[in-house]
């Protein structure tokens, strides 16, 4: 490994980093505009410029890669004035509106012309202007205000896999542009809003909201999908203002998806914060004592088979522990489940169920096999995994299920169950590719599961196994969840064959629907409870509505479909009357007078690891017990998998309620109608 | 000065003819196969002489398509080089010199027979749309100044009554010969060969 010697420190860094990266280890800050970690290095914007030992001009450190015995100095007149000389070229045609601007306190620019800058300018020729470009209903344009880092190129090209955005023209006339200004056809699109080093590209929808120094920040866990990205919450008041990404290198690294980022304005409308009761088939706002009343009057006698509990896409783990809790408790009844649709899930071991190979190992994967999902969609973040596993090695990409485009190029293999039967009798095209690969990846989505899903399941394991890709060093089965509450539901066992079908016939008395969305009850002789935080179908036929907190209102554990625990902290309160899930529950057993005895969070934390200890290792990996993983006997069947559509921008209750999404959704259904031919 | 000017009415299809796709295949065995997206400017090139010296948005998507690269990538490349027209130019691209050699010996004029001859304005089209007019810098023909180039064909040793010429010459599509316009071959000293003898 090279050694390099930074102001006098001797750093050793790996052959093929960069001499910027040296001086990062050597504790040197070096500014830059276009050099970023997770992109290509593109050398453009020439603030890193340092003085290196023997060359007569200062060099832009991004750009140059490091060598034994170099010399760098990062401290000296020469890098001074060469970086007020670039700092003052950049500022030429940069704006002076930092007080209009919404980058105004988190600005690159901004920051480093006060760092490294000289305090005036000597240009007297008019600045430039450029026209706004339209970038779709997120990105927010203010053109002028550009210095060409092109970090939002290389974003578009190298990570959301659309190549759309581009330089035209040139010299002085150089702008940033989407081709023919179109709507950025990419679910990760608002993360170049972070990537901007300046106020050219801003977030649309939190335009002129808040000052960054105005507000609050609280770490925080996304609940959108079941990735589980980690954020960062902003809060003025009881308001969301924005969700930004927090850098997590075993899962999101530092992007997010525009739902993630942008479905939080749904969570200011449509909320519901007060109980209701249903008197003569209407709703009336009452108060919590009545509420209550009226569950307990209308519940009675009614225990075992005839309650259910059915549990919703968002809902935390304290408060799904405590749901159970209580049917056990207080309603005698174990019969509650999590899925809003049939799917397979068999819980007998961890490997069934989880995604077992890792969202960072995924890059190492060099065959990838879809079955039944489209990660695109269903998890966007986990797809530029892929992508980048494509990009880094031209991994081999094999969908079983027709998914359209991915961002990387893949072949589709028909949707035909025998297409998985082949591999295991060691014919077609995936088992040719299979034979070489060294670390394949199965993926196996919802829509994989939901027909057949034994079949699938255990013929894939069988795939696996046979060719030895099962074990402690890779293990390439992988289930792909939809919903940030399922692993965690499956953790706590809130498995019950049957029970969409029992749901809607006659057995079926009292429904207690737990933040429950997407599952299609009947209203007819059942009472129906609600306990959510939007007003949607569910809670329309509902004969009481509790009003419960989301996800940004509460503490509370979410396991990602890698099984990884994550706790999410509580950045804002619920509105009105409403209360934390988990203490509603609390309060109802009361008045069912079998008092479950938990009058804290952190009592509720206590009992649930006690009895799931699992819960207890917060951000770990769960342990691989590969070895203890059994196996069946399938008989192959016949037909086609279907994936499922997946309204992507509309796929939960905050999202359908956000207003930006449906922007988004409108502008995306614009963009495939005319396609770039207008 | 701002960026390329764009035409804004816009054919919606454009397809490379007969002759054309055989010559891309040609210029496509210059490269090798993975690298043929740096067949992007000869291809440009290729639109820009079949579609009357202009390149419309629904070549840069053939080209894009052609080659395999995103069509922002083409759309850079063509808006990046001043040679490649993005807006009609007429049949009869003239690109009048007017830097130093050739504004001492008279540009000035050639300028003003555009502005009566083809448009008043730099850029635009003549009323029959058949031709429009630039100044350009230096062609580097500086022997034979002043001069002017006609989409491929350089007119020299310009004066008013043979410029005048040229351009009624556009009108009637019956262009002289390109070239010294005084009958200069090898653009030798005007009156006598002075370098030797000295």
């Amino acid at each position: 490994m090279p050694k390099v010697k930074v102001d006098g420190i001797e750093v050793e860094v790996p052959q093929g980093a960069t001499v910027l990266q040296a001086c990062e280890v050597a504790g040197k800050e070096i500014p830059r505009f276009c050099y970023h970690e997770r992109l290509s290095i593109a050398g453009n914007c020439r603030m890193c410029l340092v003085e290196m030992e023997k060359s007569p001009k200062p060099v832009a450190s991004c750009a140059m890669p490091v060598a034994d015995g170099q010399v760098i100095y990062t401290n000296t007149e020469m890098v001074k004035k060469a970086r007020q000389g670039v700092m003052e070229f950049l500022l030429i045609n940069h704006p002076l509106d930092c007080p209009i601007c919404d980058q105004g306190g988190e600005c690159d620019l901004q920051d480093q012309s006060m760092k490294y800058g000289v305090d005036k300018s000597r240009y007297e020729l008019n600045k430039r202007s450029v026209k706004e470009k339209y970038m779709g209903p997120l990105i927010k344009t203010v053109m002028t205000r550009c210095i060409h880092c092109t970090r939002c190129i290389r974003f578009a090209e190298e990570i959301a896999g659309v190549p759309e955005i581009g330089a035209i023209n040139r010299g002085e006339n150089m702008e940033i542009t989407t081709y023919l200004e179109k709507t950025l056809d990419s679910e990760l699109s608002a993360n170049v809003i972070d990537l901007c080093p300046v106020g050219a590209l801003t977030s649309k929808p939190y335009a002129f909201e808040a000052r960054p120094w105005e507000l609050t920040k609280t770490e925080s866990i996304d609940v959108m999908d079941a990735v589980g990205s980690n954020i960062r919450v902003d809060t003025k008041g009881w308001e969301v203002k924005r969700i930004l990404p927090r850098i997590n290198d075993e899962i999101n690294e530092e992007w997010i998806s525009d739902k993630s980022r942008y479905a939080c304005d749904g969570l200011l409308k449509n909320r519901l914060d007060t109980p209701f009761i249903k008197v003569n088939g209407k709703l009336q706002a009452c108060s919590w004592v009545d509420a209550f009343k009226f569950i307990s009057d209308n519940t009675k006698g009614f225990t075992g088979d005839k309650v259910f509990g059915a549990v919703g896409d968002l809902v935390d783990v304290e408060t799904m522990y405590m749901f159970k809790k209580f049917f056990k408790d207080v309603l005698s009844s174990d019969n509650i489940d999590f899925r809003s649709k049939n799917y397979f899930i068999d819980p007998s071991h961890k490997a069934n169920y989880l995604f077992n190979t890792s969202i960072a190992r995924l890059e190492e994967a060099d065959l990838v096999v879809l079955v039944g999902t489209n990660p695109r969609l269903e998890a966007t973040i986990l797809n530029t995994r892929i992508r980048k596993a494509y990009l880094a090695r031209k991994t081999k990409v094999y969908s079983i299920g027709d998914v359209g485009d991915l961002t990387y190029p893949h072949e589709n293999v028909g949707s035909s169950f025998s297409a998985i039967g082949d591999i295991l009798a060691k014919n077609g095209k995936i088992y040719n590719s299979l034979k070489s690969a060294k670390k394949p990846v199965f993926i196996i989505g919802e829509s994989g599961l939901s027909a057949n899903g034994e079949y699938v399941l255990e013929t894939i394991k069988k795939i696996l196994k046979d060719n030895n890709f099962l074990n402690n060093d890779w293990n390439g089965l992988n289930i792909l969840h939809q919903n940030a509450s399922s692993v965690g539901a499956i953790y706590l066992n809130l498995l019950k064959s049957n029970f969409l079908d029992k749901l809607n016939d006659d057995t079926s008395k009292v429904v207690y629907l737990l933040g429950a969305d997407e599952i299609k009850v009947k209203p007819v002789n059942k009472f129906i409870i609600y306990q959510g935080t939007h007003g949607g179908i569910n809670s329309k036929i509902a004969d009481v509505i509790l009003p419960g907190a989301a996800y940004t209102e509460k503490q509370g554990l979410y396991v990602n479909t890698e099984g990884r625990v994550q706790d999410a902290n509580k950045a804002s309160f619920p509105p009105g009357d409403a209360k934390e899930d988990w203490k509603i529950l609390r309060a109802l057993s009361d008045v069912f007078k079998k008092t479950i005895d938990i009058n804290s969070h952190l009592i509720l934390r206590e009992n649930l690891f006690k009895e799931y200890p699992i819960f207890k290792e917060v951000d770990e990996l769960p342990k691989s017990e590969i070895d203890s993983l059994t196996f069946k006997n399938v008989t192959p069947v016949n037909g086609n998998i279907k994936i499922a559509d997946f309204d992507f921008y509309f796929s939960n209750i905050i999202a359908a309620s956000s207003k930006t999404m449906d922007e988004c959704k409108k502008a995306k259904q614009i963009l495939q109608k005319t396609g770039t031919d207008n | 000065m701002s960026g390329k000017h764009v035409a804004k009415d816009q054919p919606t299809a454009f397809e490379f003819n007969e002759v054309n796709l055989k010559r891309i295949q040609e210029i496509l065995k210059k490269y090798p196969p993975e690298r043929k997206k740096s067949a992007v400017m000869p291809l440009l090139d290729l639109a820009q002489r079949q579609h009357d010296n202009w390149i419309p948005n629904a070549a840069i998507k053939k080209i894009g398509e052609i080659l395999e690269v995103p069509y922002i990538k083409v759309y850079e490349v063509a808006t990046f080089y001043t040679m490649y027209n993005l807006a009609p130019v007429g049949k009869y691209f003239v690109q009048v010199c007017t830097t130093s050699p050739c504004m001492i010996r008279g540009s000035g004029k050639i300028v003003n027979l555009c502005k009566k001859h083809i448009s008043e304005k730099e850029g635009k089209l003549s009323d029959d749309q058949k031709a429009s007019w630039i100044e350009v810098e230096c062609l580097g023909a500086c022997v034979s100044a002043p001069m002017m180039q006609i989409n491929d064909d350089f007119y020299e040793d310009l004066t008013e009554e043979t410029a005048t010429k040229i351009f009624e010459g556009i009108k009637s599509d019956k262009l002289p010969k390109h070239g010294s316009q005084k009958g200069r071959v090898g653009f030798e000293p005007n009156k006598r060969l002075t370098l030797v003898k000295n």
